[in-house]
């Protein structure tokens, strides 16, 4: 099938398996790995990116959903050089260590945000339910939320 | 050309929170995770695996997978089984070992559920795995072990040709090793006058769960054959692959690219790796192995998965006098690269912080149709740390003391440093009292306690409980000879080289190999205050055979405490041979010379050269002195000449709701003690995650088989890894007592939060519903499990009755004769 889909700001048209998913298509077909894999039971959220905006796992998006509309992933969300406020925070308030689930849980941070600027610290924890990250311990992802928020205030 | 000193005036990086240099790639998606690896002409593999944990393997039919669109070759176990020797355990625990053959394609017998029987390979990896659905084999069922007490019985087997489940008895005790004296004679002793208490605790099997799955790459189009591997020991891994591949050692290059953690799951030598290195091999293309979450689960090694029969004595008035360990440990269906090591590890930590008498420990290590086990983060010693801080929560609870008070009783008072404990091991530095101290004021101990005691009285339906457990672990793996001694394979030293650019850059080779530590950015603060030289003017390079030619890589709470000391040794020598050149070019003697802040100086005068300056006197060759080679780089490996012995105490205050059994961590502090600290920021997030895992193996993970031997929590659907609603902040604070034994006075960090959490959750459950008549909750104290243990405690309860195996272990022959296990 036939795709035509905007991935950080670049438009691609593509053929692709209807079975393709979003992050298989961003991964193998437009070498887009700073989206990465780390389940097969959309557990995780590694793979998080933003469909128009919103937060989406993108192995639970088919490649054939994201027809017409805009896809930003992790790689697309500085911008000129400027590191997002989510990224910014991630690195001051050293909220990764092996980074895997890092790209996932900045998206959803980023998104969580944009739906509740000023989240509580049980709103932040409750909107990264579903990105997993087994370095942290969340206590420095949360931090860096919520120094994301007041950045952004 | 000159080189001009414009180093910055202050360094002082040890003790800094500089935010990690890897990080930007990380956030930005400019990762290099071995999967994100593509090549041209790469090959995909599809894994068949086994759905029997237990079975001949009578006919494997793969005409249709080989037909199947896109499939290059399909390879059974007998294919493969001649191109490599089996995989490799390092270390025989005892002379009599007992081990199955190792093949990375089973070839006519399968032994858990998710081994490998066939490969596929193809031009996709969707190509492969469809494929691996016409593969057909025919099973025919055998008998399947899967309880570890009743494989430790007798048949039937997991391995029927071995004749037995047992692969090894492994015996330390104090008497006989001259470190104390005998443990049945202090046990009966306290059984006439004293108190004896006799437990068993079950360490519930557990996952690693890296969030990165395995993936393996090998490209075999160049002289020499390249595997990239999420691995975290890339030096390990090659010299292994060489030794069961017949590959020639030179001939091989191990990179560990961006590896997305480990915890000790990825220090391993797996099939997956060999079969991908053969299949390259065989066909001369690049070829790529990435394994689903549900292949991780199943078939990446797991962890913990003991059984614990414990005997402690003590006075009458608390005074722990000795301890009998007597541990049956489940190696599953292998011995992996350190598997029968694992509760080894342990060994040395039952007697913890305490001055005990007498010690013994003995352990059974145990085969069964599971996956195998090997090394999960703290490797031995948070089983050890669970068992004798749970055992000192019940001992103060027999005597109805404050179990804070007992233990204070018991450990090693700082004045009684260097101290040779019962295990045999020397402690040469610690504070216990410092570090319960100041985590009793920040956790608001007594006022806690009087909130306890408020909503008992009250009969409040939700209880507070109060946890607590202290804990040291030997980290920083290890001196050689020490390994020598416990038959492991190879040493425990680390390699590092420090090269001077010209311009007056630093490169940085380290053998140990990050997988989310941190080591570029806390090498870089070494490095730059070692040398004088600017942070950012620092580069680590690691993770690659060819780029770091020696090392024993990243576990054990090694890199820092061996790695690091590597690098100042190295750095050492680069100074010793600068000041060589800079006394030649300020025609003084080398003895007159100071080096400071990245400056050699003549004794008394103003005169002196930068560091900078003499690299570039050492590149340029022009005016050195007589028989100097004309650079300033040096090596160095360090064996470290003792383990070191970070320490803290750990308090937890839950609320257990008694009418539902649901637990919620109310208060969580903590005070460790890891020595000198070069990034508390790095320190701190390590104890974060830790906590967090450690905290996971309390209430919320485990492997869970059923009774055909199927893992039931092959996803993460099932298998519990807490999210962030699961936890809270911790509270985590340090006191700073530094190790005698290296040049840096650290101790090591990796693995503290994961020892001292599981036993100090557990205890505060427990203390909450203990006066219900609770004595004892499984591991993980999931809200059923709560729910049904306090139903069963309350009596005529049909939940109440005791099983078989939670009764005591001891029989009334031995009890007269002095206690002791068969």
């Amino acid at each position: 099938m036939r795709i035509s889909v905007q991935v950080d700001g670049v438009a691609y048209t593509d053929e692709v398996e209807p079975r393709t998913l979003l992050v298989q298509y961003l991964r193998d077909h437009l070498g887009k790995t700073g989206t990465l894999i780390g389940c097969d039971t959309s557990n995780c959220g590694a793979c998080t990116v933003h469909l128009d905006g919103a937060s989406v796992k993108s192995c639970s998006v088919l490649a054939v959903q994201a027809d017409g509309r805009e896809v930003t992933t992790i790689e697309g969300l500085a911008s000129n050089g400027e590191l997002h406020p989510v990224q910014q925070a991630f690195h001051e308030c050293h909220a990764l260590q092996c980074g895997f689930c890092t790209p996932g849980m900045i998206m959803q941070s980023a998104s969580l945000l944009r739906e509740n600027p000023h989240p509580s610290d049980d709103e932040i924890r409750e909107g990264l339910e579903g990105n997993l990250c087994r370095c942290t311990g969340y206590q420095n992802i949360v931090k860096a939320v919520r120094q994301a928020a007041g950045s952004n205030a | 050309m000159t080189i001009t000193d414009d180093r910055p005036e202050v360094t002082n990086e040890i003790g800094r929170s500089r935010l990690r240099k890897e990080d930007r790639r990380l956030i930005t998606g400019r990762s290099r995770y071995t999967d994100n690896i593509v090549l041209p002409g790469m090959l995909f593999l599809g894994m068949v695996r086994s759905p029997a944990a237990h079975a001949t393997i009578t006919a494997i039919n793969v005409a249709e997978a080989k037909a199947s669109p896109g499939v290059v070759a399909v390879y059974t176990g007998a294919d493969l089984s001649d191109a490599h020797g089996g995989l490799p355990c390092a270390w025989p625990i005892t002379p009599d070992q007992k081990a199955p053959e190792h093949k990375a394609v089973a070839v006519d017998r399968v032994s858990f559920a998710g081994e490998i029987v066939a490969v596929v390979v193809a031009r996709s990896a969707a190509a492969a795995r469809d494929a691996t659905e016409l593969v057909d084999v025919d099973y025919e069922d055998l008998p399947v072990v899967l309880d570890l007490q009743t494989a430790a019985a007798g048949a039937p087997y997991a391995h029927p040709d071995l004749g037995t489940n047992v692969s090894a008895h492994w015996v330390y005790d104090s008497a006989e090793a001259g470190n104390g004296t005998d443990v049945k004679a202090v046990i009966a002793a306290a059984r006439r006058d004293g108190v004896v208490l006799e437990r068993t605790y079950l360490q519930q099997r557990l996952i690693p769960a890296f969030m990165e799955p395995r993936s393996t790459v090998v490209d075999p189009t160049g002289e020499q054959i390249t595997m990239w591997s999420a691995t975290q020991v890339p030096h390990i891994l090659r010299l292994m692959l060489a030794l069961t591949c017949s590959i020639s050692e030179s001939k091989l290059r191990v990179i560990a690219p961006d590896v997305g953690g480990g915890f000790g799951g990825k220090l391993q030598v797996t099939p997956e790796e060999v079969i991908t290195l053969l299949v390259a091999n065989k066909l001369g293309k690049p070829v790529k192995y990435t394994e689903t979450r549900s292949e991780s689960l199943q078939a990446a090694h797991h962890g913990r998965a003991q059984v614990q029969r414990l005997t402690l004595a003590a006075t009458k008035e608390g005074r722990v006098t000795g301890l009998h360990v007597d541990l049956l440990a489940d190696m599953g269906s292998h011995l992996g690269l350190v598997t029968p090591g694992v509760p080894v590890l342990g060994a040395f930590m039952y007697n913890s912080i305490y001055k005990f008498e007498a010690y013994r420990f003995e352990c059974t290590n145990v085969f069964t149709n599971k996956a195998w086990t090997d090394a999960y983060r703290g490797a031995g010693r948070p089983e050890a740390t669970f068992a004798i801080e749970r055992l000192m929560d019940d001992l103060a609870a027999e005597l109805g003391r404050d179990p804070l008070e007992l233990r204070k009783q018991n450990w090693i008072t700082h004045e009684e440093f260097p101290f040779a404990t019962v295990a045999g091991m020397e402690y040469d530095s610690g504070n216990y009292e410092a570090a319960t101290e100041k985590a009793v004021q920040l956790f608001g101990y007594d006022e806690l306690r009087a909130e306890q005691a408020r909503r008992r009285a009250e009969n409040d339906p939700v209880q507070l409980g109060i946890g607590i457990s202290t804990f040291t672990e030997m980290c920083g793996l290890a001196p050689s000879r020490v390994l020598g001694a416990l038959s492991y394979a190879a040493g425990g030293w680390e390699h590092a080289q420090v090269r001077m650019l010209p311009t007056g850059k630093v490169e940085v080779v380290t053998g140990v190999s990050s997988h989310g530590q941190g080591h570029e950015t806390a090498w870089s603060q070494i490095v730059a205050d070692k040398l004088g030289v600017a942070f950012d003017d620092v580069e680590v390079l690691h993770g690659d055979t060819q780029i770091a030619p020696r090392g024993l890589d990243t576990y054990g709470s090694r890199s820092l405490v061996v790695g690091g000391i590597a690098v100042t040794k190295a750095a050492d020598k680069v100074i010793e041979k600068g000041r060589q050149i800079a006394a030649h070019l300020l025609e003084a003697n080398v003895d007159d010379l100071e080096f400071s802040g990245g400056r050699f100086t003549v004794k008394g005068t103003d005169q002196g050269k930068a560091i900078s300056e003499i690299a570039w006197a050492a590149f340029d060759g022009h005016n050195l002195p007589d028989g100097m080679e004309p650079n300033l780089d040096a090596d160095a490996a360090y064996d470290p000449v003792n383990f070191s012995f970070p320490h803290g105490t750990h308090l937890a205050a839950m609320e257990v709701d008694t009418e539902t059994g649901a637990v919620a961590i109310r208060k969580y502090v903590c005070v460790d003690d890891v020595g000198k600290v070069v990034n508390p920021l790095i320190v701190e997030g390590q104890v974060h995650g830790g906590l967090a895992q450690g905290i996971a193996q309390a209430l919320f993970e485990e492997a869970v088989y059923d009774e055909n031997g199927t893992l039931t929590t092959g996803s993460f659907v099932d298998y519990l890894v807490p999210t962030a609603a699961d936890l809270v902040d911790f509270v985590t604070d340090r006191t700073e007592t530094p190790s005698l034994t290296n040049d840096l006075g650290v101790k090591g960090v990796g693995e503290a939060g994961t020892i001292a959490s599981t036993p100090a959750i557990v205890n505060a459950v427990i203390d909450a519903v203990r006066h219900l008549g609770v004595t004892d909750i499984e591991m993980p104290c999931s809200p059923m499990r709560v729910w049904k243990t306090i139903q069963g405690a309350k009596p005529g309860s049909p939940e109440s009755e005791t099983p078989d195996e939670k009764q005591p272990h001891f029989d009334a022959d031995e009890t007269e004769t002095g206690g002791g296990h068969k």
